[in-house]
């Protein structure tokens, strides 16, 4: 199995969102319930003055924080921090039970971007916690038209690692394998799980690792499945006015190692210009002068550290990296790709640098 | 002190992620750390080349982005690099420019 890139002192950080009443309230409940939850601490965030969500949570201790700002996006930021930091010295100190998981729940207008880039770049919370994935509900009623009309909802999905798909009980629910299928469009590197089927497992992975061979081949034939329109400019004329109509998701199958360095300046560079317009990265590399596979792991402008891997999901060594872009040309971004590739390789193997690439 | 973001030591970016269980990283020893800075440096100065733009090593610990008229950045975090670029020539600099792709191709030529 893959190694373990979270050193057992940093504490999971799971992400709940999802559009407003799509069931987050309903899922935390349940999934609290669950003994593997029995020691999380949960953070809320409400939109609007007075915050109700915490009401209909049944637990209510002191490791229930009720962020009040309102919209995580932007003006909660300081707020994330300052609670993630409080409950860190308040169990350390033993003021309130251990806790050894922290769930945040999110307003359902938020843009998950900001809280994760927050944990991770923070100098004192990335020292304490680090994000396990973020968790998506979708409505099995409004999903589909959510999808459609705003652009909110298709951020989300796009950055979820699980989407979940509530409400499927109901009488007024759409066609699930239709939203299942528009959902796998939308974010192939998503899980996607029912919530009347779901554990607690479910949402507990830690998205940069675990269940990699699951989500890249999951991954990978669906992006090959919508492979074709993707290529082409004009698919999608029909669909003007739809949010989404410009998010598409498309993998790149790599035969050539990657250099190490060239990657990063490229990505970096694209992530700096571009960055709210990627949704999603995921990706397995093979790097030059390496055996085993590095996988990578990003959220618009914020990329996960890479994970080294102890072997190849599927047996087979090859790059795959898949991307949930919106308004971005797949065609462009390969070309890019290729081009700083093989700059790299030029720059980097002329005299004067020490050789960087090893005999395989 | 990252003169963007104002959060004192920031450095610990994925491309050189603080070598730990599991994460795959070249800033390990001394040796691999300096030479991936240094194929770093070579390969930003290739991709600055069109903006005329020069970025070197300080005292190891830091990078001075300089401009042909004299302008001078310090930055501690190559993750910088680019938004200093930015700001320095008062233009965007992407890497899905088909502009800016050619002449890194013919660059690639004239390196063949």
């Amino acid at each position: 199995m893959t190694a373990e890139p979270r050193p057992a002192n940093l504490t999971p950080v799971n992400f709940l969102t999802g559009f407003l009443g799509s069931g987050k309230t309903t899922l935390l409940q349940r999934l609290l319930a669950d003994p593997a939850m029995a020691n999380a601490a949960v953070l809320i965030n409400e939109f609007g003055e007075v915050g109700l969500d915490h009401h209909l949570l049944d637990r209510i201790d002191d490791n229930v924080v009720l962020l009040k700002s309102g919209c995580l996006c932007c003006t909660v930021r300081g707020e994330v921090a300052d609670a993630l930091q409080k409950l860190d010295s308040q169990r350390s100190r033993d003021e309130i039970p251990w806790f050894d998981r922290v769930v945040i729940e999110t307003t359902g207008l938020a843009d998950p971007f900001p809280a994760l880039s927050t944990i991770q770049s923070h100098p004192v919370l990335r020292s304490h916690f680090a994000i396990a994935n973020v968790v998506v509900t979708v409505d099995a009623v409004n999903g589909s038209r959510q999808l459609d009309e705003r652009l909110e909802a298709v951020r989300q999905v796009g950055a979820a690692d699980v989407v979940v798909i509530t409400k499927t009980d109901m009488d007024e629910a759409t066609d699930t394998d239709a939203l299942l299928e528009k959902l796998s469009r939308l974010n192939p590197s998503a899980r996607r799980v029912i919530a009347q089927e779901a554990s607690a497992d479910d949402f507990l992975v830690d998205a940069s690792t675990e269940r990699s061979e699951e989500w890249l081949s999951e991954a990978l034939s669906l992006s090959e499945e919508f492979a074709a329109p993707v290529h082409h400019h004009h698919d999608e004329e029909g669909h003007h006015g739809h949010a989404h109509s410009s998010v598409r998701s498309f993998s790149m199958v790599i035969e050539e190692r990657i250099d190490w360095t060239g990657f990063g300046m490229w990505l970096t560079m694209l992530l700096n210009r571009h960055g709210d317009r990627v949704f999603r990265v995921k990706g397995i590399l093979d790097i030059e002068g390496e055996e085993r596979p590095v996988a990578i792991h990003g959220v618009q402008r914020l990329v996960h550290p890479p994970v080294h891997m102890s072997a190849w999901p599927d047996r087979r060594r090859q790059s795959r990296i898949v991307f949930i872009v919106d308004g971005l040309d797949p065609a462009r971004i390969e070309e890019s790709f290729h081009v700083f590739n093989r700059l790299s390789e030029k720059v980097l193997t002329q005299g004067g640098t020490p050789p960087l690439r090893r005999a395989s | 002190m990252c003169s963007l973001c104002g959060v004192l030591g920031c450095d610990d970016h994925w491309t050189s992620a603080i070598a730990r269980p599991g994460v795959y990283t070249r800033n390990t020893d001394r040796l691999n750390r300096r030479r991936e800075a240094a194929n770093r440096i070579k390969l930003a100065n290739v991709l600055l080349e069109p903006r005329r733009l020069k970025i070197a090593e300080w005292q190891g610990a830091s990078y001075v982005l300089s401009s042909p008229t004299g302008r001078t950045q310090v930055f501690e975090s190559l993750a910088h690099l680019w938004p200093e670029a930015e700001a320095m020539t008062g233009r965007a600099l992407d890497p899905l420019d088909p502009d800016f792709l050619e002449r890194l191709k013919q660059r690639i030529e004239a390196a063949s």
